[in-house]
């Protein structure tokens, strides 16, 4: 291919969309299913795979497209697997849908794709079938990203809020906010010169061994927009019951904390994509740190709260013993000044 | 209305400096603070630093203060 | 800085119980002036360290919940002339004007951008110079030097194509205001720490005397608020009534010279409608003749309209004092962050608004 931007045309489903695809996609993707280039893909994976198959879907549309700790399509990857981890499902196969923007330049997006294949051969899973289109130059802000995956939850597991019971301990694997905090610091828009790096992982394997440590989990959420706010609020919502989460145990690094003292955020509303928040009965809180903190991306795994009987609602008790509030955040964090 | 943080100047460039807060570097405008120096704590606000702030003084300020809310007489 | 110093537990234990060992046994009410007071208040959990009997109320030191309808009904019209950006402060944003926020605006095709510093209003009309910048200029003297440097330097390299709407507004004739109110019943003054910065704490003195009101000025961090408390119920005790720095560090007599100088350089005092509250005579700042050409109202012949405020908003009485937001009737039901229908509500440190968020709608 001797241009070095996508064009229109590639998008036409024509020579040149057949080129793309061949050339550039399927090539980096390397996959005996999608070479063979038809329109659907059987999910060789899911024969004899036992449990209930999983399905979600997400789009992608982070900018800027590269960021610190990773980029779009690393991104699209981890999004997807990790809603798959919160049920407990190993991924079985990812599809990707394409939207690339006129004029892209064409090393930008094997970058992003070669990007997309690492991070799924390191979870592991096989992206086994795709779409591709191009639109008008001002679409699409450089390239659109949607995953849908599938995946098998273990037999005889089954998480979910209603299962969550008083005395049952909330569990977090690292620090808040990095995510959020490296694209605001990425965008420049604010005068910060700091390079934070998202938490940007899979959280597959993580959920693996969570599980085999822990069968008796209740739930597991990944707190991406709107933190672990959003995530524990709607936990107090499903499960009629009470959450309290201890201001000293809640970790955040202090670039981050930087960050959000000068733009006035609260790192317990600030977007992850690296984290997963477990809740299992209070006796195996020991056993599921272990596990969690067997990988790399648990080894900062701990303890932030608990579930009790009072009012069904999700405070946080502060360094100074007082309780607060904490409430469903209202919409996107914005600077302030005041 | 109010929300200002400390950090330290790293550099100065005419009326420009790099403030550090916590690990993150901060682009100012040092015009309201003149008398500013590299080393020197300022309070910032909305990309400006509003006030160098005393450290000394802050600790001489604590101790002054904590005599006078705890006196020792009256404990 | 180690700010840990100002956030240690233990002195915050010990304030506290000094607090509350001094506190008279009848009903006191301070009142924070400033919605950054309000919001740490809220975010360290300080309310639940006061004795019963000592009320923390927000004041109207909260420039976003303080600007009227009609300066947001005129950024909006202002949005809606081809090729301008409005800029603005992210508190600005979701503050509804009569039918819809900025940020509503901006869905609707409207650019509309949220900056952090007003630098880079000046880098962004330079690179763009096919289109209008308008700053909505909201604040109090913390924010105002630094609108003022902007104002500086746009007419300094002769920017064509940036603009100030101004609102903003001023401090003590505020409290003065309010103090005179007859309805009023503050036995203290939180100052706001980095107001006082700017204006030094000299600057409570007539208010201090004029009304026999105890005024302190407190910094932000725990250890900083309850020290300022504690001096309030100090005085409060024994009937005292002067004004206090505990944000030394910070804060001097006379205030940032620098600072005032820009502001006066800029700006003059003119009278200024305050939401909720009405207008209070030369509460306000506006731009100096030289640099009337700056002004964007003047700029694109918009005028303001006064709008009352909504049937039931109580917003007002809240700012006065007179009202803790849970005693409000629309609290929590027809008034809430998600549809607010007065100030309080709207403003990410309104009272109201740092009341629902915090301490939940008391319905529960």
């Amino acid at each position: 291919m001797h241009r070095e931007k996508v064009l229109l045309t590639h998008g036409s489903g024509g020579r040149r969309t057949r080129d793309l695809i061949e050339k550039v996609i399927v090539k980096i993707f390397d996959n005996p299913v999608l070479q063979r280039l038809e329109d659907s893909s059987v999910i060789q994976e899911a024969r004899d795979s036992g449990g209930e198959l999983v399905m979600t879907t997400d789009s992608y549309v982070v900018s800027p497209l590269f960021f610190p700790g990773g980029d779009i399509g690393k991104l699209s990857i981890c999004g997807t697997v990790n809603d798959l981890a919160t049920a407990a499902a190993r991924p079985l196969a990812l599809s990707v849908g394409l939207i690339i923007e006129e004029g892209f330049p064409l090393a930008e997006l094997k970058k992003v794709l070669q990007s997309m294949k690492a991070t799924a051969d390191r979870v592991p899973v096989s992206l086994i079938t795709g779409d591709t289109k191009v639109v008008e130059r001002g679409r699409a802000d450089g390239v659109y990203i949607s995953t849908t995956g599938v995946g098998v939850v273990p037999e005889g597991v089954e998480l979910s809020p209603g299962h969550i019971e008083q005395g049952d301990l909330i569990l977090i694997n690292g620090p808040l906010g990095n995510h959020e905090a490296s694209i605001l610091c990425a965008r420049k828009d604010f005068s910060l010169d700091v390079e934070i790096a998202s938490d940007c992982a899979p959280l597959a394997e993580l959920m693996r061994l969570v599980i085999e440590a822990v069968p008796e989990a209740r739930c597991a959420r990944d707190p991406t927009r709107g933190g672990i706010a959003s995530v524990l609020t709607e936990m107090v919502e499903h499960s009629g019951l009470g959450m309290t989460i201890d201001e000293e145990q809640i970790p955040v690094e202090e670039q981050v904390q930087g960050v959000c003292e000068i733009l006035g955020m609260d790192p317990l509303m600030m977007a992850n994509e690296g984290k997963m928040v477990v809740v299992v009965p209070g006796g195996s809180a020991e056993a599921c740190l272990a596990a969690m903190r067997s990988v790399p991306e648990g080894k900062e795994s701990r303890v932030i709260g608990k579930v009790h009987s009072g009012k069904p609602r999700l405070t946080l008790r502060t360094l100074y013993g007082t309780t607060r509030v904490i409430t469903m955040p209202m919409g996107n964090q914005l600077p302030r000044i005041c | 209305m109010c929300l200002a943080v400390p950090g330290k100047i790293l550099s100065i460039d005419g009326v420009a400096g790099v403030v550090n807060m916590s690990g993150v570097e901060v682009n100012v405008g040092l015009q309201l603070v003149p008398g500013a120096k590299v080393g020197d704590y300022v309070l910032l606000h909305a990309g400006f630093a509003i006030q160098v702030i005393e450290e000394d003084e802050a600790l001489e300020t604590a101790e002054l203060l904590a005599e006078y809310i705890f006196p020792k007489d009256e404990q | 800085m180690d700010l840990d110093r100002y956030r240690d537990r233990e002195r915050v234990r010990e304030l506290a119980q000094d607090i509350a060992r001094l506190c008279p046994s009848t009903t006191v009410n301070i009142m924070e002036v400033c919605g950054t007071h309000t919001m740490a208040i809220a975010r360290y959990g300080l309310r639940g360290l006061m004795p019963d009997g000592l009320r923390l109320i927000s004041g109207p030191g909260c420039p976003v919940c303080v600007t009227p309808t009609s300066i947001i009904n005129a950024a909006q019209m202002l949005s809606e002339v081809p090729h301008t950006v409005i800029s603005t402060f992210g508190d600005m944003m979701r503050v509804p004007g009569t039918d819809k926020t900025l940020e509503e605006r901006r869905a609707e095709g409207a650019d509309v951008r949220v900056l952090y510093s007003v630098y880079d209003l000046l880098r962004m009309a330079e690179e763009e110079p096919e289109n209008n910048f308008i700053f909505i200029s909201v604040g109090f003297e913390t924010t105002t030097p630094g609108i003022a440097l902007a104002v500086l330097e746009t007419a300094q390299r002769g920017l064509r194509n940036v603009c100030f709407l101004a609102a903003n507004r001023l401090v003590i004739p505020a409290l003065e205001a309010l103090c005179a109110s007859k309805e009023i019943s503050i036995h203290g003054l939180l100052c706001p720490g980095h107001v006082s910065v700017i204006i030094g704490s000299d600057a409570y003195t007539p208010v201090a005397r004029q009304f026999h009101i105890p005024c302190v000025v407190g910094g932000f961090e725990p250890v900083d608020m309850l020290q300022a408390i504690y001096h309030l119920i100090m005085q409060i005790a024994k009937g005292e009534a002067r004004v206090e720095n505990a944000y030394t560090r910070a804060v001097k007599g006379e205030g940032n010279s620098k600072a005032l100088e820009v502001i006066k350089a800029v700006f003059e005092p003119t009278d200024a409608e305050w939401r909720g509250i009405g207008t209070i005579p030369l509460s306000g700042l506006r731009l100096r003749e030289e640099y009337a050409h700056l002004d964007a109202l003047e700029r694109f012949d918009v005028k303001l309209i006064s709008i009352p405020e909504p049937r039931g908003c109580r917003c007002g009485d809240v700012l006065k004092g007179l009202l803790i937001p849970p005693e409000c009737p629309l609290f929590g039901s027809r008034c809430t962050p998600v549809s607010p229908v007065g100030p309080c509500m709207v403003s990410s440190e309104g009272s109201c608004a740092a009341y629902y968020k915090y301490e939940g709608t008391g319905h529960a």
